[in-house]
């Protein structure tokens, strides 16, 4: 048995703020059809690596790779046209444009808008559908992190990137949109999630990543890391 | 003291004129507060290079008003075009060359080089047609001009006046401010400025190139500029290197009324502002005899004051909250 051909890989990637070293040697590779976890606490570099890989950041040192291609030092509007689609933290909707504006923005890359590609976020996230004409800055935190998972699968890509879907939002809310994630996937999308809420991440994810401090500390199994000492102890609030 | 109505009427008609050509700059400056909230203290001398630009171009065809009018009418049309394609480009290089390079900088940077962009601009005008008023080429006979529509063309019995040349102000303003509302909504380019205006890094995220949408919001912000200097040299019938600074401060006022970053807005204060322009230049007299148009600047500045102090998001400022 061959080991699939890695989606995206991080080799030693070293990013910076300024003067600060952010990510000090982060290795991390996604497979076709994986949902990946990215764990760890606040400031320990999980969206600094997604920031790398959709170049909003370029690392100064180590290679991003998406199949054969190194993109570490394209410009993030190139590559979100190669396929790499990413929700950022904090949602980022286009606040004073409605929810169908938002999606129509998400398939920026492909040119048009393709009737059957909003169907799809409508029949993943109904509430959309109410809402389409509504401005999106109007609409609860959930609703909005909804739009902004829509608005990313709009372009039709190869990877997904999840930044903190979970965050600030109602334990209900929590378990839909993790739902949702578990049903992108089985349709075939490759996603790279970051999370600070580790037991919800590890529960749809394949694999797992733990990072502290700019240092992959942990990687493993989803199922592996729910059993690790050190994982339980820091992430899962067991004792 | 008793309300003159028709005297009202004649400055409103003249405020409205006023009004289109400062619309038209200050949608130069909301565009590009709108985009990358800077201030762009070097549009009124991108204004000012379009008035000087449009002579150039009456100068290089060579028509006069001894020329016929299909000459005259297809050489201010070429005018109007190459002075938005001027100053747009101008508009477009400063971007490219001093405020692109200074995006991450602190504010100050770049209002720092507009200031002096404002400046090289004054100064390359200074050159080309010296420090004094320019009357350009007399190309609209005054007969012409001056011809009263409502009477010549309406046949109405009235003591209004609406020049022609009024007229065409509002003429050549409605269709490029119609232009510009279709590419703002109606195009690919237009939402990817809208998404840039919102949230720069998201808009990355959805493939959009922010500098190359960026340095689009500077070409047409700059064009509208283009467009109304050719009209300011025909309706002043003067043209001259400082005329910008004026212009430009009084547009800026008009954006702020407005609400800086919106379009409508940006419209709106335009004609309001060119109305209490006319009104303080021409009808104020009426009830305090001393006024005049002395007094103008202090009033539209006063306002611009009172606007920041207690109305800062303007008259049609976005309130949606950004995040919930």
């Amino acid at each position: 048995m061959t080991a699939p051909q890695p989606m995206l890989d991080l080799h030693d990637v070293h990013t910076y703020y300024g003067h600060i070293h952010a990510l000090k040697g982060v290795s991390i590779t996604v497979n076709q059809g994986e949902i990946v976890t990215l764990i760890g606490s606040n400031g320990a570099g999980k969206s600094t690596t997604l920031k790398t890989i959709s170049g909003l950041l370029h690392p100064r040192r180590g290679t991003v790779s998406l199949f054969d291609r190194q993109i570490g030092n394209q410009p993030a509007h190139k590559v979100a046209a190669m396929g790499v689609a990413h929700a950022p933290e904090g949602r980022r909707v286009f606040s004073r444009m409605t929810v169908r504006e938002n999606l129509e923005m998400g398939a920026f890359t492909l040119g048009r808008v393709d009737a059957a590609d909003m169907e799809r976020v409508f029949t993943l996230f109904p509430r959309l559908q109410e809402r389409v004409n509504q401005q999106a800055g109007t609409m609860s935190g959930g609703e909005q992190q909804m739009l902004a998972i829509g608005r990313a699968l709009m372009a039709k890509p190869t990877l997904l990137l999840l930044d903190e879907p979970s965050m600030g939002l109602a334990p209900l809310m929590v378990e839909a949109i993790f739902g949702v994630i578990k049903d992108i996937n089985k349709l075939g999308m490759t996603v790279l999630l970051v999370e600070q809420n580790a037991l919800m991440a590890l529960a749809v994810a394949n694999r797992g990543y733990v990072i502290q401090t700019g240092h992959i500390v942990l990687a493993d199994s989803a199922a592996a890391l729910r059993q690790n000492e050190m994982v339980r102890k820091a992430y899962l609030g067991e004792d | 003291m008793d309300f003159n109505l028709d005297l009202f009427l004649q400055i409103l008609i003249i405020g409205i004129t006023y009004g289109a050509m400062i619309a038209l700059i200050a949608l130069g400056y909301t565009l590009v507060y709108g985009i990358v909230e800077l201030i762009n203290f070097a549009h009124g001398e991108v204004f000012m290079m379009g008035a000087f630009f449009t002579m150039q171009v009456v100068l290089w065809v060579g028509v006069t008003s001894e020329s016929a009018t299909v000459a005259v009418v297809g050489a201010l049309a070429l005018a109007l075009l190459a002075a938005m394609a001027f100053s747009g480009g101008i508009n477009y290089f400063i971007d490219r060359v001093a405020y692109r390079r200074l995006r991450n900088a602190p504010r100050l940077a770049p209002l720092i080089a507009a200031i002096g962009f404002s400046f090289i601009l004054q100064n390359i005008a200074i050159y080309w047609r010296g420090s004094n008023p320019v009357t350009p080429e007399a190309v609209i006979p005054l007969e012409i001009r001056s011809l009263n529509i409502l009477t010549a063309w309406f046949g109405l019995d009235t003591n209004l006046r609406v020049r022609l040349i009024d007229f065409l102000v509002v003429l050549v303003t409605i269709p490029i401010l119609i232009g510009l509302s279709w590419f703002v909504y109606r195009t690919r380019t237009g939402a990817a400025m809208r998404a840039t205006a919102q949230d720069r890094e998201a808009a990355a995220l959805m493939g959009i190139d922010v500098n190359r949408t960026i340095g689009t919001a500077f070409l047409i912000g700059g064009a509208l500029a283009g467009a109304a200097g050719m009209i300011a040299v025909y309706y002043l019938n003067s043209a001259r290197f400082q005329m910008g600074f004026q212009y430009g401060l009084f547009a800026f006022t008009a954006a702020v009324l407005g609400g800086i970053g919106n379009l409508s807005g940006a419209v709106l204060g335009g004609f309001l502002i060119g109305i209490i322009w006319a009104m303080s230049d021409g009808f104020i007299r009426q009830f305090i005899p001393e006024w005049g148009a002395q007094w103008t600047p202090t009033v539209i500045f006063g306002l611009l004051i009172l606007v920041l102090v207690f109305r800062p998001s303007g008259l049609l400022g976005e309130q949606v909250p950004d995040r919930a």
